[in-house]
């Protein structure tokens, strides 16, 4: 194996090991056979993310926790004031240091719900903004849920649809038939895009771009809670890159004046 | 100042034998002059060690081996333990990077014939160290205690319940310590991943290095730069490790460690292989993920494992397959060491082993349709094909041998296929019997029909470029 | 092993400077393991400021919260209490508080910020129990002497007076600790921040 060969071996794992990099080793970027929506998050527009975390606050807080965060943390990550976060995001009984956990105890929560809601702090970890997103946009009418409602990506959700006065209601188009009813002797379809599945039937307090914007902000906000070093550590890597490259630099120096000896 | 120090080291010398270790295994172990880019992953593993150590003892201070406690308090080293997410990243993205460099080791050892001769031992101290490694990736894993850290856990050690007679589920109960992955075992994991398995990692380490002293080590040409000696004992074609290697592994390391931070700080979770998003959500032992996968260098094994639709079969075929690794130096017998003087089948052979390794750990991934478990078998057969014809290589055979080896490992392979045969599969079968069957003649009957297994001679000396 | 020529000169300085960008390089590295030991964010929660409501606290009562886990007592003093405090000073070990801990605005008399409300860390200087307040009457107890009124640590002995002072001839060593705090109002005072530092 000559230094050639090495260097093909070197560029093929590369080559594999980006393939790799962008195909996840779960199933890829669809959720129940419909084309995720894209979330366009972007961490570093704080107004977003602070509109998101009143999102958060006022329609998720009441059933979720996100227990792993604090309040006082969140605001300063925010570019918000003590006294803000007081005033805005702060409920009653909670202090500034405390975490954002609720009220509602978990065995209520299985008795009224069916399942506890579960704490949402990595949730974006877990499921991805994409999906997220699309889950927040395409709740729908659904009389034979128990609920009332239904939702495109969480078939069977426990989940009321508490956006319902900011969105309004959707309902299924006609045409769209649920999973499973595909026309005999026809190839199952690929994924279905949301806007052909769903319609606005009654309009909500936002219109629909406006209610776009806004999950767009709940979502931002949720990846953020999912990690909030994330913006810090792309800053402190840059700088460590640039002392490797340096120190690097130096040593090669290094090895090639020592080894100006070996023939 | 000079002085002070040359005392300082003379007692220490009259009571520890500091200048004759660094002697011995530094300043005058001479190493052949023509390490290549193969060679750098032992220092980097040492290094990558290092950084798992260091990391892992200060997330032992922060972590907590309960349950209910554990999930919360990754968490809580992520967000409010100062640095901690620093800390976290390097720990999990060293585990990815540890059986990175030590399988690009491992492939080393496999081109070069580094096990060849008397570095046996250090072969199978290597080896050692490879499977008490994975051990404790294991057991590492289920810590964070997140769906796929449980079920993995879960569905693993459910495998020592294959052994039949009642042994394997008592066997079971009594890793997990309990009737399911629960509290016990993860407290019992904590202890093993952080003292007892470091422990023994460190001991083999010392080990593998000690045995690769005695000997000296190998180089890309399988030249034994011993046997060439100058007239004050010194091998002609050897340089003092340090400075030379010192000095170069030293710039290997820098090149590691900007990958490394790439990773750590732009893409920990490197699409899902490295953390898996599965894990993000706490564990819950009554509702199991649609999609249980090991980690990505536990896939190669799990699908050696999975191809087997009988439990017991799969779990020998995996044992299996990671002990013909060890046999390694008593199935490869040629005396050619080092690849590029060997046969273009050979090169070929070892290419084709690289990519069903690969092709095997990404068919882990996914999930077993007709498709994927019928190539799964496949190129499990292709993988245990592989220590045949290394066999079969390892020395010169007559043509009789090769047409005899062909017959059997035909045989071998029917007899499989009728085992197995499934009326649904039936085309599938056939069509993907030829994988083996194509490999089989191009390595057991090229050889007689052609010069293509035919080794090239070996120089003398080392070749320096 | 060297060549002929070979500069030694060079090799020291990219030896000595590859050295000190490594040392650089290390210590860097080293700081993110260090700072993660400093209080976490829990931590700091948990020590945060704590605010009181002192609006129904009786003259002569004493209410005790919680502050970074030590116990903090605020005492409403009378007058008779404040006027008979410069009498003691010849009975106490440190009575202008030289050798005791406590902000700027508490080494004086009374050692406080407004002389109605003594604040203390209601831990014992001596070995860290927590004393007893003892008011006029109640000494008994104790064997302590009638009317004697102040606090008295029972583990052993030591005796402070109701601007915990301590007093000479027993084991603790100085005068208890006063914390920080600010008034936010006539009624309510935050322990652990002041107007000159912030949160403690």
């Amino acid at each position: 194996m000559t230094a050639r060969d090495s260097m093909k071996c070197l560029a093929c794992s590369l080559a594999l090991v980006t393939a790799f990099a962008l195909a996840s080793p779960k199933a890829l970027a669809t959720g129940g056979g419909i084309r995720l929506l894209n979330a366009e998050v972007d961490l570093g527009d704080r107004a977003a993310l602070q509109r998101g975390a009143k999102l958060f606050v006022n329609y998720c807080l009441s059933c979720h926790s996100a227990s792993f965060m604090r309040y006082q943390r969140m605001g300063r990550d925010l570019g918000l004031s003590d006294e803000q976060v007081k005033k805005n995001l702060l409920f009653a009984g909670k202090k500034l240091g405390d975490q954002m956990t609720v009220a509602m105890r978990a065995d209520d929560a299985k008795k009224w719900f069916g399942k506890a809601p579960p704490d949402l702090s990595v949730i974006a970890r877990a499921r991805g903004e994409n999906w997220l997103y699309t889950y927040l946009m395409t709740f729908y009418e659904d009389p034979n849920r128990p609920v009332g409602t239904n939702n495109l990506v969480f078939d069977g959700v426990g989940m009321p649809d508490v956006l319902s006065e900011l969105r309004g209601s959707q309902v299924l188009r006609a045409h769209a038939a649920p999973e499973g009813q595909e026309a005999e002797g026809k190839e199952p379809p690929g994924p279905r895009s949301v806007n052909e599945t769903l319609q606005l039937e009654r309009a909500g307090l936002m219109s629909p771009a406006e209610f776009r914007r806004a999950m767009k902000d709940l979502t931002g906000f949720l990846v953020y809670l999912g990690e909030p070093a994330k913006l810090e550590r792309y800053r402190v890597g840059g700088w460590v890159l640039l002392f490797l490259v340096i120190f690097y630099w130096l040593c090669r120096g290094l090895y090639k004046e020592y080894w100006k000896d070996v023939h | 100042m000079k002085m002070m120090w040359c005392g300082l080291v003379g007692w220490i010398d009259d009571r520890f034998p500091l200048t004759e270790l660094w002697n011995e295994h530094l300043a005058k172990y001479y190493a052949p002059k023509n390490f290549n880019f193969w060679y750098y992953f032992g220092s980097l593993a040492i290094l990558v060690l290092v950084i798992q150590l260091l990391s892992g003892i200060w997330l032992a201070m922060s972590y907590k081996p309960a349950a209910d406690l554990a999930f919360g308090s990754v968490e809580y080293i992520m967000r409010e333990v100062n640095w901690g997410w620093l800390i976290r990243y390097m720990h999990s993205t060293g585990a990815s990077f540890f059986f990175i460099v030590v399988y690009l080791h491992m492939f080393r050892g496999l081109i070069y014939g580094s096990y060849k001769g008397k570095r046996e031992l250090i072969w199978l101290l290597g080896m050692g160290i490879y499977l008490v490694l994975m051990a404790e990736a294991f057991m590492g894993y289920l810590l964070p205690w997140g769906q796929m850290s449980f079920w993995g856990a879960q569905v693993i050690i459910s495998l020592f319940g294959a052994i039949p007679f009642g042994i394997g589920d008592a066997l079971a109960l009594w890793i997990r310590g309990d009737y399911v992955v629960s509290d016990a075992t993860l407290n019992r994991f904590f202890a093993l991943h952080v003292v007892a398995l470091p422990l023994a990692l460190l001991g083999l380490v010392v080990f593998h290095i000690m045995a690769l002293h005695q000997i000296g080590s190998n180089n890309p040409d399988g030249v034994e730069i011993k046997s060439n000696k100058d007239e004050d004992g010194i091998p002609r074609d050897g340089i003092p490790f340090h400075p030379y290697y010192t000095v170069k592994d030293l710039k290997g390391a820098v090149v590691f460690l900007f990958l490394f931070a790439i990773v750590v700080f732009f893409i920990p979770e490197f699409g899902g292989w490295f953390l898996e998003s599965d894990n993000f959500e706490p564990a819950n032992p009554l509702k199991t993920p649609a999609h249980i996968v090991p980690l990505w260098y536990f896939t190669p094994f799990y699908a050696i494992l999975r191809a087997i639709p009988n439990k017991l079969t799969g779990v020998i075929a995996m044992g299996l397959a990671i002990f013909m690794l060890f046999v390694l130096p008593w199935l490869d017998r040629h005396p050619v060491k080092s690849i590029r003087y060997r046969s273009a089948l050979f090169k070929l052979l070892v290419m084709l082993f690289a990519v069903t390794f690969v092709v095997l750990g990404y068919l882990g991934t996914r999930v077993p349709t007709a498709l994927y478990s019928e190539l799964g078998i496949r190129m499990g057969e292709l993988y245990f094909s592989f220590f045949i014809i290394m066999w079969v290589y390892g020395q010169d055979r007559r043509p009789a041998f090769y047409f005899n080896t062909f017959l059997v490992v035909l045989v071998a392979l029917l007899c499989i296929d009728w085992i197995r045969y499934d009326p649904s599969k039936g085309a599938l079968m056939w069509k993907s019997l030829l994988m083996p069957l194509v490999y089989h003649v191009v390595f057991l009957l090229a050889p007689v029909f052609t010069s293509l297994n035919e080794s090239r001679p070996v120089p003398e000396r080392v070749v320096f470029k | 092993m060297s060549y002929a020529g070979v500069s030694r000169g060079r090799r020291r300085f990219l030896t000595g400077t590859v050295t000190v960008v490594g040392a650089v390089g290390t210590v860097f590295t080293a700081v993110p393991f260090v700072l993660s030991w400093q209080p976490s964010e829990r931590a700091r929660a948990l020590g945060a400021p704590v605010q009181v409501d002192i609006g129904k606290l009786e003259p002569g009562s004493r209410v005790i919260v919680k502050w970074q886990g030590k116990p903090v007592w605020i005492v409403r003093r009378t007058r008779d209490v404040l006027e008979e405090l410069p009498a003691h000073d010849g009975q106490l070990r440190d009575p202008s508080s030289n050798e005791s801990i406590q902000p700027a605005y508490a080494r004086n008399e009374v050692r406080a910020l407004k002389p109605e409300y003594l604040v203390l860390v209601g831990i014992c200087t001596h070995l860290g129990c927590s004393p007893q307040y003892v008011r006029a009457g109640q000494g008994g107890q104790f064997n302590l002497p009638a009317g004697w009124r102040g606090f008295f640590c029972p583990c052993h002995g030591s005796k402070f007076d109701l601007a915990g002072r301590v007093y000479q001839g027993v084991p603790a060593p100085t005068n208890l600790t006063v914390p920080p705090y600010r008034f936010i109002s006539d009624s309510l005072v935050e322990i652990g921040a002041d107007a000159t530092q912030g949160a403690a």
